[in-house]
């Protein structure tokens, strides 16, 4: 088991509640997944800004000091990028005015160890192992705002119980992944994209599944294409949540092992593992409540 | 109002009495422990379900219970004798291995509603998800709207009907259940066959749509069964399962 909560505010007043609706369903999903957690929020002031290129990196000790760290960044990347450094419960987050790719390999150089588990202009992921409300708490979820939020409690089966393997897996600017289930033949899936040139950062199923989105959105995928031939492609159960800068996706592999609920209202989208993660919901007792059929793709854009 | 907390849980009502529970403040074990307790005849209102799961399970007297909300996993779970009414929706598992009584859901029901069930009454006004019924072994159940894929999935007694469409492999490797279907079937499973209705089976039909409190015509229905041609394993049929 795993357990999955995500929520698409469509209703611009409702981003200031964003960490805090988000916090009130992850709450109900963590029998489902106590052993680690992560979580993705998008456009929320303080961890991203416009214009800016921000990427999660795993763990608050990097090794330096936040201050080495942006020093020895601002010698690689141009003055008037305005780089910046900060710790957030357990991530470091680092920001800077120019494209991510060279953010990144800006860090690769600066911090060779550390790993990326978010990036682009509107993301920032958090992950840890843990009980996943301390994990949210640690990092002040129930005050975050934002566009959208994603949360993930695991129950590890394919990979070790590591913070590397907490989901949601962010691969690409502004997409995030998270699982609930397994994939069965992730392992020849792999080897095809380490072909391709490929690079992962664990062991764990999940993230070739995020790496087989990513690289079929390279390629010209809608997300809703890429997904549809995730299912053509990868064995095994799942329920899976995408989300990107402006849009969340909601998929089930064909015999629907695993769970999935979601609310629509004139003011958001919420997914869920279960209906009690929904339940404290403002207006759910008159949105429309639907299990997502199996097998077909299901998207929503800001 | 009855609140439940784990001291008082023989503050039972009485026979004939009603008695609400507010799970907003009350645990649902609690809750479960009373309703074991409870006497025939009795009223309990269940406000505030939350999509907790396990509500109303293991009930064994001809008691009346009416959830308000949407129930989680496994609601009224081996139910025998009583009656439990969930206006909502019910998660998966709804009337796991029902016995005997009636479960009546006025909104959709998650996957495997009524798996294994023995004997008495479901009925799900809305939609049932994939695998209702499956091994069921003698209840009957009732689907206002459409039924998922692998329904009745190695059925051996009970009858399935279904107001709306049913999902793919409809009564695969299925024993001596009965399922109508009054729209499509998206295909039919191992060994499930359409079979021709009889007056027998149009009268069955009739009490059992009936018994839910629907008006659909039962002539509008087809009926499928077992071919018998999987009952005994035979290894030219191998490929067949």
């Amino acid at each position: 088991m795993c357990g999955i909560a995500a929520l698409q505010l469509r209703n611009p007043l409702l981003h200031s509640q964003m960490g805090s609706l988000l916090s009130s369903m992850m709450c109900q999903i963590v029998d489902r997944g106590p052993d680690s957690a992560g979580l993705a929020v998008y456009d929320t002031p303080g961890l991203v800004s416009g214009n800016t290129s921000t990427l999660s990196l795993l763990g608050k000790d990097q090794g330096l000091p936040t201050a080495g760290i942006a020093a020895a960044l601002e010698s690689l990347l141009p003055a008037f990028a305005g780089t910046a450094v900060k710790v957030v419960g357990d991530t470091t987050f680092v920001s800077s005015a120019v494209d991510t790719g060279l953010l990144a390999k800006a860090v690769r150089e600066t911090l060779p160890d550390s790993t990326i588990i978010g990036r682009g202009e509107h993301v920032a992921v958090m992950k840890s192992v843990g009980h996943p409300m301390d994990i949210a708490a640690e990092h002040g979820l129930e005050a975050m705002s934002g566009s959208q939020g994603l949360a993930h409690t695991r129950m590890a089966t394919e990979s070790a119980v590591t913070a590397g393997g907490s989901h949601p897996f962010s691969v690409a600017d502004d997409l995030c992944l998270v699982h609930n289930g397994s994939f069965s033949n992730h392992a020849t899936i792999r080897r095809d994209l380490l072909r391709e040139g490929v690079v992962f950062d664990s062991d764990n199923d999940t993230e070739v599944g995020a790496r087989y989105i990513a690289s079929r959105l390279k390629q010209g995928d809608t997300l809703e294409e890429a997904l549809t031939n995730l299912g053509k492609v990868f064995d095994g159960f799942y329920t899976l949540v995408v989300t990107t800068a402006d849009s969340m996706a909601v998929v089930r592999d064909p015999i629907a092992c695993k769970p999935a609920i979601i609310a629509e209202t004139d003011d958001y989208v919420a997914m869920a593992s279960e209906y009690r993660a929904l339940a404290s919901l403002p207006g759910i007792e008159t949105a429309r409540i639907f299990e997502p059929e199996p097998g077909k793709v299901y998207t929503w854009s800001l | 109002m009855v609140t439940l907390i784990q001291s008082q849980t023989q503050d039972y009502p009485t026979a004939a009495d009603e008695a609400t529970v507010d799970l907003a403040d009350s645990p649902v074990r609690n809750l479960n422990q009373a309703l074991h307790g409870a006497a025939h005849g009795q009223f309990w209102t269940v406000e505030n379900p939350g999509g907790k799961h396990n509500l109303a399970v293991g009930i064994d007297a001809e008691v009346s219970v009416t959830i308000n909300g949407h129930a989680g996993y496994y609601a009224a779970g081996m139910h025998q004798k009583g009656e439990v009414t969930i206006y909502g929706n019910a998660g998966v598992g709804l009337a796991e291995n029902i016995m005997s009584g009636k479960v009546h859901v006025k909104g959709d029901a998650s996957q495997s509603a009524a798996a294994t069930g023995h004997g008495g009454l479901v009925v799900i006004d809305g939609n049932a998800g994939a695998r209702c019924g499956i091994s069921m072994k003698g209840v009957d159940i009732v689907v206002g709207g459409n039924i998922g894929h692998m329904s009745a999935f190695m059925a051996q007694a009970g009858r399935l009907v279904v107001c709306g469409d049913a999902g793919d492999a409809l009564g695969d490797s299925i024993y001596e259940a009965r399922i109508y279907v009054k729209g499509t079937v998206a295909s039919l499973g191992a060994d499930c066959i359409e079979k021709p209705m009889s007056i027998e089976h149009l009268d069955e039909l009739a009490e059992l749509l009936a018994a839910a409190g629907r008006t659909d015509n039962p002539a509008d229905f087809k009926r499928y069964g077992s071919a018998r041609n999987l009952y005994h394993f035979s290894v030219h049929n191998s490929t067949s399962y």
